[in-house]
């Protein structure tokens, strides 16, 4: 199954006002993989994943999510798609007027015809699975700490099992113990679910544990996608400094 | 995707162990048909054997519900999974080792023991919460007036402008608008009333008391109330959530300060001139309504409100406002301040904010009515 393109972004324009963040920009996720997105600050990581999931209009080119294109698809058809991928924002976005289980439960109820009793059930097991304690699962979200929140946001995301999962920065703001926690979680679960991941990030380490290939973002469009080693050889100072610097070296070193 | 296959499970319990063989597919979206059914299932307490072989397609809630059923059977692990299934059994078991029920908050409980704490808990609330609201009132009033003293270059002129202008130079037109009508009305009502007696030309006084005296101040109260209450709630409350107060204090900015006492400045300066706009587009209503209805000309409405209406009547109007603003201003702001981290509790005190002012505008009057009758003024 690898190989077949999940996601085909083709000559995607994004702006906003006279402002242009994408131009040209073509990219491919193929199923089953774990994609790194990564470029400066400001390069547009978070407006791409808004543009692939609907939230920003595109003002030229196309997406494709499943093969299917966003903008031509009517409301029921566009639902049923939405139901096959989960999205983790940066700060989380969890409604904060629920507890965590019911933020979970959220996506069960409007998409699926399951009980209350097996939303609760499922809600709880996708807690755990997202190495929650079991006593989060009745706390609101102001009361969890960073890292809590982005695991019970993970649950939310991954509520209705999707086949796709967006991340963005899952390990911005977390130790770095907790943030290598949080790589393995996204691994184990893309092995054991056959997820593929859209990731964007700035963390090197991230990269370097978990993701098949990493696209460079920079100059509106993608500037090169491949695996570390061959991003590596890349003749691009942005890139040369990312992995070349204090930082990437370090996480280099460590693998 | 194709289409789901209906899950589907059949018993067969002639063996040793029964057999539950699984078909079609057991994915999230399937599996409300056959919930139901699974729990109802009677099973021996000596474990099943599942088995896989006719599985479809198997996402982590068909395995949360597969496992279920095999602990259902069997607590002590009898139960084992068989048949060829690409992942049904990894997936079984590592959903498995994750399916313990979540705790539980306590729920509020109904009995008469649980309605006495509530009433308990209330009351206590409502008289903590009198003492605070009268700390706030001194820490304001302290902060204030140091401020104003000992350390005016402290003071947050920009700050007090700029509110000045939103909450009571922008407030201008609407309440305006409002007594104006209100002044119609009450001179409409006033002029069908009084005709019956032949006596209409006493709806100059009625219209020149009440809003000289009353309206033309309280429904700038009320205008006040829900329009900037809200607004200073929805403020300091939206910065408390995003820590910018706690950012303030590692500044050695002190929120009273820099968001409280600017507020409660310019509520009191700018109070008495919205009730003034307000009086004036009050007796307007009331003098249009006269002249043409009534015959009253306007310099006949003025010359008369001169000489028939007491100048004591707009001093005692007037004299409520900045007492009006003060307490609406430090309403907003406290409830503001007692935000918590979630969108709800924004909502809560917003309106709580809005309700108290306009509580605190009526009662304030009626004190004030009191207050002058005994005066006798």
């Amino acid at each position: 199954m690898t190989g077949e393109p999940i996601i085909r972004v083709r000559n995607l324009k994004t702006a906003y006002g006279t402002h242009v963040v994408h131009e040209q920009l073509d990219l491919d996720v193929r199923r089953g993989e774990i994609l790194g997105i990564i470029g400066p600050s400001g390069c547009g990581k978070s407006v791409l994943l808004r543009a692939i999931t609907g939230l920003k209009e595109l003002s030229a080119g196309s997406v494709e999510v499943f093969g299917e294109e966003l903008d031509r698809l009517d409301p029921e058809e566009r639902r049923e798609l939405e139901r096959r991928w989960g999205v983790m924002f940066q700060d989380g976005a969890l409604f904060s007027n629920l507890t965590v289980r019911e933020n979970v439960m959220v996506p069960m109820k409007e998409h699926t015809d399951i009980g209350p009793q097996l939303a609760r059930e499922l809600a709880d097991m996708k807690i755990r699975l997202s190495r929650l304690e079991g006593l989060a699962a009745a706390k609101y979200p102001s009361d969890l700490s960073g890292g809590m929140r982005k695991r019970a946001a993970l649950a939310r995301a991954l509520a209705l099992d999707p086949e796709l999962l967006f991340l963005d920065e899952p390990t911005a703001g977390l130790d770095p113990i907790t943030a290598a926690a949080f790589d393995e979680l996204v691994k184990d679960l893309q092995r054991a679910l056959g997820l593929t991941v859209f990731l964007v990030t700035h963390d090197v380490d991230t990269l370097h544990a978990i993701c098949d290939r990493i696209a460079v973002l920079g100059d509106k469009k993608v500037l090169a996608v491949g695996t570390i080693d061959e991003l590596r050889t890349l003749d691009d100072p942005w890139v040369q400094e990312y992995f070349g610097g204090p930082r990437g070296r370090a996480a280099a070193s460590g693998y | 995707m194709n289409e789901a296959v209906d899950p589907d499970f059949a018993l067969d319990d002639r063996g040793e162990r029964p057999v539950l063989s699984v078909t079609g597919d057991w994915v999230v979206a399937t599996l409300a048909t056959i919930d139901q059914r699974l729990r109802d299932l009677k099973l021996a307490q000596n474990g099943v054997i599942l088995d896989v072989s006719g599985l479809g397609r198997v996402d982590t809630a068909g395995a949360f519900v597969l496992d279920r059923t095999l602990r259902q059977a069997s607590d002590a692990g009898l139960s084992v999974v068989q048949g060829e299934h690409d992942i049904a059994r990894s997936l079984i078991e590592q959903i498995g080792a994750v399916s313990d029920p979540c705790d539980d908050a306590r729920r509020p409980g109904h009995s008469a023991i649980d309605l006495l704490e509530r009433l308990g808990k209330g009351t206590i609330g409502a008289a903590n919460e009198l003492i605070a609201t009268l700390s706030f009132l001194g820490q304001t009033v302290l902060t204030m007036l140091r401020l104003l003293f000992v350390q005016p270059a402290k003071m947050r002129w920009t700050s007090i402008v700029a509110v000045m202008e939103e909450a009571g130079l922008d407030a201008i037109p609407i309440v305006a608008f409002l007594t104006f009508f209100v002044g119609m009305v009450v001179a409409f009502i006033g002029a069908t009333t009084l005709q019956a007696f032949d006596l209409e030309i006493y709806t100059v006084e009625l219209i020149g008391y009440s809003m000289l005296r009353e309206f033309g101040v309280i429904l700038t109260g009320i205008v006040l109330a829900g329009r900037t209450n809200s607004s200073f709630t929805a403020q300091i409350g939206t910065m408390k959530m995003r820590q910018e107060l706690d950012a303030m204090k590692t500044l050695g900015l002190s929120p009273m300060e820099v968001l409280v006492v600017p507020r409660v400045l310019a509520m009191l300066l700018m109070t008495p001139m919205l009730a003034f706009a307000a009086t004036l587009a009050g007796m307007a209503g009331g003098m249009m309504v006269g002249w043409l209805t009534l015959d009253i000309s306007p310099a006949m409405f003025l010359d008369r409100i001169r000489n028939a209406v007491p100048m004591d009547q707009f001093w005692i109007g007037m004299s409520k406002a900045p007492v009006f603003g003060f307490v609406l201003a430090l309403i907003g702001c406290r409830q503001g301040l007692l935000v918590g981290g979630s969108v709800q509790s924004l909502g809560s005190r917003t309106t709580s904010s809005v309700v108290q002012a306009i509580f605190a505008v009526i009662v304030i009057d009626a004190l004030f009515a009191i207050f002058y009758m005994e005066l006798g003024i």
